[in-house]
């Protein structure tokens, strides 16, 4: 005969809301490593998903997922023409935030290197990778758009031609992919008066260093659009990001760009690591200790249950010792009891947790292995829990329970 | 060869505390039960019969004394809990005053657990449960919670739990306290019919002067002294006839 479950029996009620409450507070643990975990993920998906074997980025910066890089798009070339590159583009990417339907929309912006990049290799749900140099774009159903739809950026409308999932910035928001021209456009857009504005206030600098008089030619060019200014334009890129040649080795690569005293490059292993280092490092760590308060939260207070679950059979216990009960009979009631509400309670965040966390408006990945190092941990929580009950128990006279 | 007594104390001595504050609730108590012999127990509170049933059912253990069991020298100074606690499931039975099932387990359960204890397989234990509760005649109320137990059906499941073990030895402190006069008579003439059907000794500890008649032997105890109880006997008598 099993006294745990005989005792759970009689107070069924009590037993399954102590449960409930114990699994919500385990999902609550689930839910935070996920959300670590989901962070960690949304963080390196960019990058993982680009593939890049190098990153050449602004001298002394640590990339453009850390800091603001810019670049000359002449530096495509430059890196292209290095021995065991086979590949380079350019990189663009930055957060917006627009109105759209009445609600802030806010969206990172991916540049993609048309034509060698169209977005083929994105995680697409829905639609098609991108089918022309401009107006298309390529954006995450977490931004909430659909297939077809059109979006006013700058001074231009994009039409969504595809859907993906979970490609998301670090700071959770929604990618959009466009050409790197058309993402250059959102960036670079001004309003007609700012650009008014500028060009006035460019052509009274150009007055005042005597720039005008000695280059015409540039003072004419001043008072129109900042591109066709050759030796003025500032950089606009993020980054270049280069694919090696089969073979190559990485580091041998990035020994012969060292030279040039205009640019960093990092392996991809090594802007992962500056990624998770840098920008989301205090969010990961704020998470990762947030959920090992929650877990020793959840330990005490199962403790604390078990505890007062066993303060009510005190009695039986001692009934249980005059009778003759051994000690393991005894011990054994309390440490089941734990164990079945640990286990039992642990289902139940799993489950209100695996039809929550969709709902959550960050990623929320609840991997297999959390799963098992979790259900480790709640064995561990549920063995400890039932120490002070049983130590409890083991005080209790037999003699007690006559009085 | 004769059989061993199902109960012989020797000495027995129990005091609580020291110096100012010693009490002595047991002097010299000296007691021989037979195997299927009632005792009674009688005395007013603060005697030193629960003391001495404590005793004796190697609850408390006694400052000084023997306490022998089925033939067994059980207290004659230091034993382990688990020593004591393997002895008391095996060979003594237990009835309270109030009846203390275990408030999670139904009527049968009560006296399968103790059976499971010493060891019998769960259908075994649950058949003689049964066979058990029959013969005392709350079969019908075996799957029912004690809390759905009249308090006589209560006292009796105690009782088949108290006989579960087969034990040498039941100790009962006021079994009939919370009874009326019908149902406690009952409970009295179920203790004589299982100590002479089972061969069990049994010490009944009791202020019901109503039903003396159905013990064997009655012992008196005052300031911890116990004595046999000629008068409560002479008065027993006069009572039953």
């Amino acid at each position: 005969m099993n006294l745990a479950v005989r005792d759970i029996r009689h107070s069924l009620g009590r037993f399954v809301l102590t449960t409930l409450g114990v699994g919500m507070l385990l999902m609550v643990v689930m839910g935070m490593g996920g959300i670590y975990r989901g962070l960690v993920d949304d963080a390196l998906v960019v990058t993982r998903g680009i593939g890049a074997d190098l990153w050449v980025v602004q001298r002394d910066t640590r990339g453009p997922f850390a800091e603001v890089s810019r670049l000359p798009r002449s530096l495509v070339d430059r890196v292209a023409a290095v021995p065991g590159v086979t590949d380079a583009r350019e990189f663009v990417f930055h957060t917006i935030q627009r109105e759209h339907r009445g609600k802030p929309l806010r969206m990172g912006v991916l540049g993609l290197g048309w034509p060698t990049d169209k977005g083929e290799g994105l995680p697409l749900i829905a639609g098609r990778p991108l089918a022309q140099n401009h107006f298309e774009m390529i954006a995450d159903e977490s931004l909430g758009l659909g297939l077809g739809e059109r979006l006013r950026l700058g001074k231009d409308t994009y039409t969504v031609v595809g859907l993906t999932r979970w490609l998301v910035a670090s700071g959770g928001d929604g990618i959009a992919c466009f050409t790197s021209r058309d993402a250059q456009a959102i960036q670079f857009d001004e309003p007609g008066e700012s650009i008014r504005l500028e060009r006035q206030a460019r052509r009274a600098r150009a007055d005042e260093i005597d720039f005008g008089r000695t280059q015409p030619g540039v003072l004419d060019r001043a008072s129109g659009p900042a591109q066709n200014l050759a030796a003025l334009p500032g950089p606009s890129i993020s980054a270049v990001i280069a694919r090696l040649m089969p073979g190559s080795d990485p580091a041998s690569v990035q020994r012969s760009m060292s030279g040039w005293s205009d640019v960093t490059t990092y392996t991809g292993p090594q802007q992962e690591e500056l990624l998770l280092k840098g920008s989301v490092d205090r969010a990961r760590r704020q998470i990762l200790l947030f959920r090992v308060l929650l877990t020793i939260i959840s330990a005490v207070i199962m403790a604390l249950i078990i505890y007062t679950l066993t303060l009510d059979k005190l009695h039986p216990i001692a009934l249980l010792k005059l009778i003759g009960a051994p000690t393991h009979v005894i011990a054994g009631l309390i440490l089941q009891q734990s164990l079945i509400m640990g286990v039992l309670a642990y289902g139940v965040g799993y489950l209100i947790g695996t039809r929550l966390f969709p709902l959550f408006p960050r990623r929320v990945l609840v991997t297999n292995d959390d799963l098992l190092r979790l259900a480790g941990i709640v064995l561990v929580i549920s063995v400890l829990a039932s120490l002070l009950g049983i130590w409890k128990a083991m005080r209790v006279a037999p003699n007690e329970a006559i009085g | 060869m004769t059989e061993p007594l199902a109960l012989e104390t020797s000495g027995l001595t129990k005091v609580y505390g020291s110096g100012h504050t010693e009490v002595v609730a047991l002097r010299d108590a000296s007691m021989q039960v037979r195997r299927g012999e009632v005792v009674a127990l009688l005395g007013p509170s603060g005697a030193g019969k629960s003391t001495f049933l404590l005793c004796v059912g190697l609850i408390n253990p006694p400052t000084r004394g023997t306490v022998t069991i089925g033939g067994k020298l059980m207290q004659d100074g230091p034993r382990s809990l688990g020593d004591l606690r393997r002895f008391r499931r095996e060979h003594i039975g237990f009835v309270f005053q109030k009846s203390n099932l275990i408030p999670f387990l139904s009527a049968i359960e009560n006296v399968q657990v103790v059976g499971e204890l010493i060891g019998r397989p769960s259908s075994v234990a649950r058949r003689r449960a049964k066979e058990l509760l029959d013969a005392l005649g709350v079969g019908k109320r075996a799957f029912n919670m004690p809390t759905q137990l009249s308090g006589g059906e209560q006292q009796r499941v105690t009782v088949a739990r108290a006989l579960a073990n087969q034990p040498s030895l039941i100790l009962a402190d006021e079994p009939t306290a919370a009874l009326d006069s019908v149902r406690g008579r009952q409970v009295m003439e179920l203790f004589r019919d299982v100590a002479h059907r089972h061969g069990t000794g049994v010490i009944v500890v009791t202020h019901d002067h109503r039903a003396l008649d159905v013990f064997d032997t009655i012992y008196e105890m005052e300031d911890g002294l116990l004595k046999p109880a000629a008068s409560a006997i002479a008065r027993a008598t006069v009572a039953h006839a």
